[in-house]
């Protein structure tokens, strides 16, 4: 029996992500899937409707959820379908979170009236909009780094707000009703409509009523497309560049010259027509015609957005972070009883969450064409991968669960850190001239994530040590042995692979700025935890430190590495600081700190350590 | 060996010592990276790594409050050497340390001569604009070009620093001598109305100055400003004062012309340019984005280089990640400027770069070597081990 139960914890646990793959439970006769899958060319990248829907939620609320006013839960890309042909009632929906008191003042709201007491429709917020619009403006010109929380809360939502406008302007102007009747008159005024304000603006006879409606419509299109950054339109055959998408305004305003209206654009009219009439069969027949005529030309483009719609309902980091909560209670409850068959099943599930994110990350480096690690996003993914990679390595030689707990605990708050990176927008960026190098992005960034990745663990199984060895009896001689042994053999590894890692940042600088060493603040920061690394190294061989002292050396890494992950971007100076961070600034703080208390307790007389306590 | 070198000796090669500097190091560093946003990445490596001591201000009189790079450095390198003659003899086991140390030794004589040796100079070119000369990010000169022959400039260059000693300057070319009156470090420029009677009184007896004015300004370390000194120069000849110039070396205060002695003459406070024995001419700058953003994708130059001799004639494409290797100097895209007209190029010497990548590789062989002998014993410790338990 006993051999049987890690087994089932690992059946169930690939059941689970299994269920995740399968395709998304239809909840309508709307094709909504396909529609989600349609690409547009955003921040200079073809993606997928979902996924724009899901950052745009991410942006506005912390979550993509959305729940209607009548209380019917409904998926990202159905909200969006609202935002774009039926703004009435997407505009009740409550997506904006509002929690700065002052700001709720200011808008006129109270958080009791918020669906969760924070979240609000555009409607509720819109009603002081012009007062908003003033306070940005105030704020706007301060520097991000000295804002107060309360001008960064009202940049926020304003910016929000901005980009809710820019969704609403994408495919249909928010004002119409019919959008679809209003081209076909457009299409079929086009050749005398023409010829009416030419004759008009050459003082020649013409009918001035054509005229005025030509004109009328012009303007209506500009402002459709200044209002916009979605280039939803693709090229028309007569253009040979494949990135000279356009917005539907911009598209319209070429039809002046054209003569027709794009057929894009029709579609996509046609489309709201059948969602405001609730016309299942016409938009999923208009919908395969379109993704067909799309499908000519973007082949292979389209290949990766109905990949990355997959990828986002999949939601590998999501489900992994469960599996590795699941792993790490788990794995400690196996230091009480059953350590074999509780490690064991514990030992399972961090592989297969390991693999999964292992999935996650190589479908993003597909979906880019670049290795793992190109923003802060994906080096939370990368250093969590590597720490799990080596606690698995870990949990293989020793067996003791040590490894499981560790990979649990790094797994699962590297996930969480990424997660909160994921709220400022698409995680998938374009990489700016400078970093845009492939080789120095595969090896340099690689190995210096890696070499992160291996200090942290370093630091986290000292936690363990520190921990299990002072509040519980539990931390037999085999294990505490077992565990220097780690943390020694870790710290060897990161400095190889932080030295390894800047020395070829070095490199990079000297290939492309002209000097080995620029002492640039994130250079530094690399710097000092091969040092410190090297200081750990030094001090154990010269015999200045025991086991207590090596974990607590070992913690201190943790405070050394994060100032090098996060508090050298929060400086805003030197070529590196390519992230942003300012409300992370409590965070690494408070980390700092329980870092600091975690070296006291690690420094305490042996006799006050409970399992060191003869009995 | 008397006791007194023996504990001398064994302090140096302590191993105490080495966590004692590792340890410094860090917090030089860390404090370094902090100060960078009041000083600027040039000033802070200045003052702490190019520096025996660090050195903080009480009043006006400089108190050094921790070891700067240079006796760090320094410290660490005896601590290496010695340890290394004293301590480990070559065997196989310690190879990997050996090799770790080599790297490490010669790593921090690279940087001590990439501090003394590298110079970073600036070109700027428009589009179809050719030049043979780089200038300065912080040095300047003060210039005067003979230019009576239409083909030929005959330049006499003083540095800054001989301007700043405000002490007159005798020079066998010159038929005058340079009589510097005032120097500013920094300085703003004002208009000045020399015909209202309120006017300010100015030293300059000829030229721009006798309609603007220069008034001193503290000195700026921000990394994207320089300082732009100023001075009044008064040229005088055997029979007496020619007259007195204001000069200044903000990049939109025109070179000024005189005569004298039957002679045509410019007077210019400029950056310090390195002339070279070949130029180089804009023919294009790109500035690529990504489609419908402003986020850059790529910046170039493409160049055509020329010497004289003929040897070298052909166009050379600078970009991102891929300069100009040329004539011992090295062509970086550093900017741009004047709406995509204008390209920035950095351009730098610096004898020993070679050196970091051969101590680099010496070190990650080392380390590579060192923890594999680790890894190696760790398993063939296990083994027995697990054997006896099974």
């Amino acid at each position: 029996m006993k051999k049987f139960i890690p087994l089932l914890v690992l059946l169930l646990g690939a059941l689970y992500l299994g269920s995740t793959l399968l395709p998304p439970r239809q909840t309508t006769a709307f094709d909504l899937t396909g529609f989600g899958r349609l690409p547009v060319l955003a921040n200079g990248r073809l993606k997928p409707l979902d996924t724009v829907a899901r950052n745009s939620l991410l942006l506005f609320q912390g979550r993509q959820t959305v729940v209607t006013p009548a209380g019917v839960k409904v998926t990202p890309t159905e909200w969006l379908l609202d935002v774009f042909f039926n703004s009435n009632a997407a505009d009740q929906y409550r997506t904006f979170e509002v929690v700065h008191p002052d700001v709720l003042a200011l808008l006129e709201l109270k958080a009791e009236d918020g669906d969760g007491k924070k979240r609000f429709s555009y409607n509720e917020v819109a009603k002081k909009v012009s007062e908003l619009e003033r306070q940005a403006r105030l704020a706007g010109p301060v520097e991000s780094a000295v804002r107060t929380p309360f001008q960064s809360a009202v940049l926020q939502l304003y910016n929000a707000l901005v980009h809710y406008q820019q969704l609403k302007h994408t495919l249909a102007p928010p004002t119409t009703e019919d959008f679809l009747a209003e081209l076909l008159r457009f299409q079929k005024l086009l050749p005398t409509g023409v010829a009416a304000v030419r004759a008009k603006q050459a003082g020649q006879p013409h009918d001035e009523a054509t005229a005025k409606a030509m004109i009328e419509l012009g303007q209506r299109y500009l402002f459709m497309s200044e209002t916009t950054n979605f280039l939803a339109i693709p090229p028309t055959s007569e253009v040979a560049e494949d990135t000279a998408w356009q917005t539907t305004g911009q598209s319209l305003l070429g039809a002046f010259q054209r003569g027709s209206v794009d057929s894009s654009v029709l579609a996509y009219a046609g489309l709201g027509y059948a969602w405001r009439q609730r016309q299942p069969e016409q938009f999923n027949k208009l919908l395969e015609l379109y993704h067909t005529q799309v499908a000519k030309r973007f082949a292979g483009q389209l290949k990766k957005s109905d990949t990355e719609t997959r990828f986002n309902a999949t939601a590998p980091f999501y489900s992994s972070m469960s599996l590795y909560v699941g792993a790490f209670l788990i794995a400690i409850f196996s230091w009480l009883k059953w350590p074999e068959m509780l490690g064991r099943a514990a030992f399972y599930l961090i592989l297969l969450a390991w693999l999964a994110t292992t999935a996650g990350i190589a479908t993003r480096m597909w979906l880019e064409d670049r290795p793992p690690v190109t923003n802060l996003y994906s080096s939370a993914l990368f250093i969590g991968w590597g720490c799990v990679g080596l606690c698995l390595i870990l949990e293989a030689i020793f067996k003791n669960a040590i490894g499981s707990v560790a990979a649990g605990l790094t797994g699962f708050a590297t996930l969480l850190i990424a997660h909160h990176l994921s709220l400022t927008g698409d995680t998938l960026e374009m990489m700016r001239a400078v970093l845009d190098s492939n080789f120095w992005l595969a090896t340099h960034v690689v190995i210096v994530t890696i070499g992160y990745s291996a200090t942290f663990l370093a630091g986290f199984l000292a936690i363990i040590y520190i921990l299990r060895g002072g509040f519980t009896r539990s931390l037999d001689k085999a294990s505490a042995e077992a565990l220097v042994r780690m943390v020694y053999g870790i710290i060897c590894f990161a400095t190889l692979f932080s030295f390894v890692g800047t020395v070829l940042g070095g490199i990079w600088a000297d290939q492309s700025w002209g000097r080995f060493w620029g002492w640039d603040p994130k250079e530094n920061g690399a710097l000092i935890i091969v040092l410190w690394n090297a200081l750990i190294l030094h001090a154990r061989w010269g015999g200045l430190i025991k086991a207590r002292g090596l974990m607590a050396l070992a913690v201190f890494g943790n405070v050394v590495t994060s100032w090098s992950w996060f508090g050298t971007n929060m400086l805003g100076v030197g070529l590196h600081s390519y992230g942003f961070t300012d409300s992370a600034f409590m965070a690494l703080i408070t980390f700092v700190v329980s870092q600091l208390a975690l070296i006291a307790l690690a420094v305490r007389p042996l006799a006050k350590w409970r399992s060191f306590q003869s009995a | 060996m008397s006791d007194l070198i023996r504990q001398f000796r064994d302090f140096f090669v302590s191993l105490k010592l080495t966590v004692v500097l590792i340890a410094f190091s860090i917090l030089l560093i860390f404090a370094a990276t902090l100060d960078q946003v009041n000083l600027g990445i040039w000033a802070v490596q200045q003052k702490y790594f190019h520096s025996l001591f660090v050195m903080w201000r009480i009043g006006d009189i400089p108190v050094p409050i921790f070891p700067g790079g240079y006796l760090i450095g320094g410290f660490l390198l005896i601590n290496l050497i010695s340890a290394q003659v004293y301590r480990f003899k070559l065997t196989a086991k310690k190879s990997g340390i050996w090799l770790t140390h080599v790297g490490l030794i010669l790593l921090l004589i690279g940087e001590l001569l990439t501090g003394l040796w590298q110079e970073e100079f600036a070109l700027r070119l428009d589009e179809g604009e050719t030049k043979n000369f780089s200038e300065s990010y912080r040095s300047n000169e003060l210039a005067i070009t003979e230019t009576t022959d239409p083909k030929f400039d005959d330049v006499v260059a003083i540095p800054e620093k001989f301007v700043a000693r405000v002490e007159p300057i005798q020079q066998a070319k010159l038929p005058f001598r340079v009589v510097p009156k005032i120097y500013y470090p920094n300085a703003a420029l004002a208009a000045r109305d020399a015909n209202t009677p309120g006017a300010t009184a100015t030293p300059a007896t000829t030229g721009i100055g006798l309609q603007a004015t220069a008034t001193p300004l503290p000195l700026t370390y921000k990394q994207n400003e320089r300082n732009a000194p100023a001075a009044y120069i008064e040229l005088a000849g055997p029979e007496g004062p020619i007259g007195t110039w204001l000069v200044s070396a903000d990049p939109r205060f025109p070179p000024q012309s005189f005569e004298y002695a039957g002679r045509s003459w410019k007077i210019a406070f400029r950056f310090e340019r390195s002339y070279k024995p070949y130029s180089l001419t804009l023919i294009k700058f790109s500035h690529d984005r990504y489609a419908g953003t402003e986020i850059p994708k790529n910046f170039s130059s493409r160049i055509r280089l020329n010497s004289p001799d003929g040897r070298d004639d052909r166009e050379v494409l600078i970009y991102m990640n891929n300069p100009l290797r040329y004539a011992g100097l090295t062509f970086y895209q550093a900017g741009f400027e004047n709406d995509d007209k204008t390209t920035i190029l950095q351009v730098v010497r610096n004898p020993s770069w070679q050196l970091p990548y051969i101590a680099c590789a010496l070190m990650t062989l080392g380390l590579i070597v060192q923890f594999g002998i680790h890894l190696v014993a760790f398993i063939a410790r296990r083994r027995p081990a697990s054997s006896a338990v099974a």
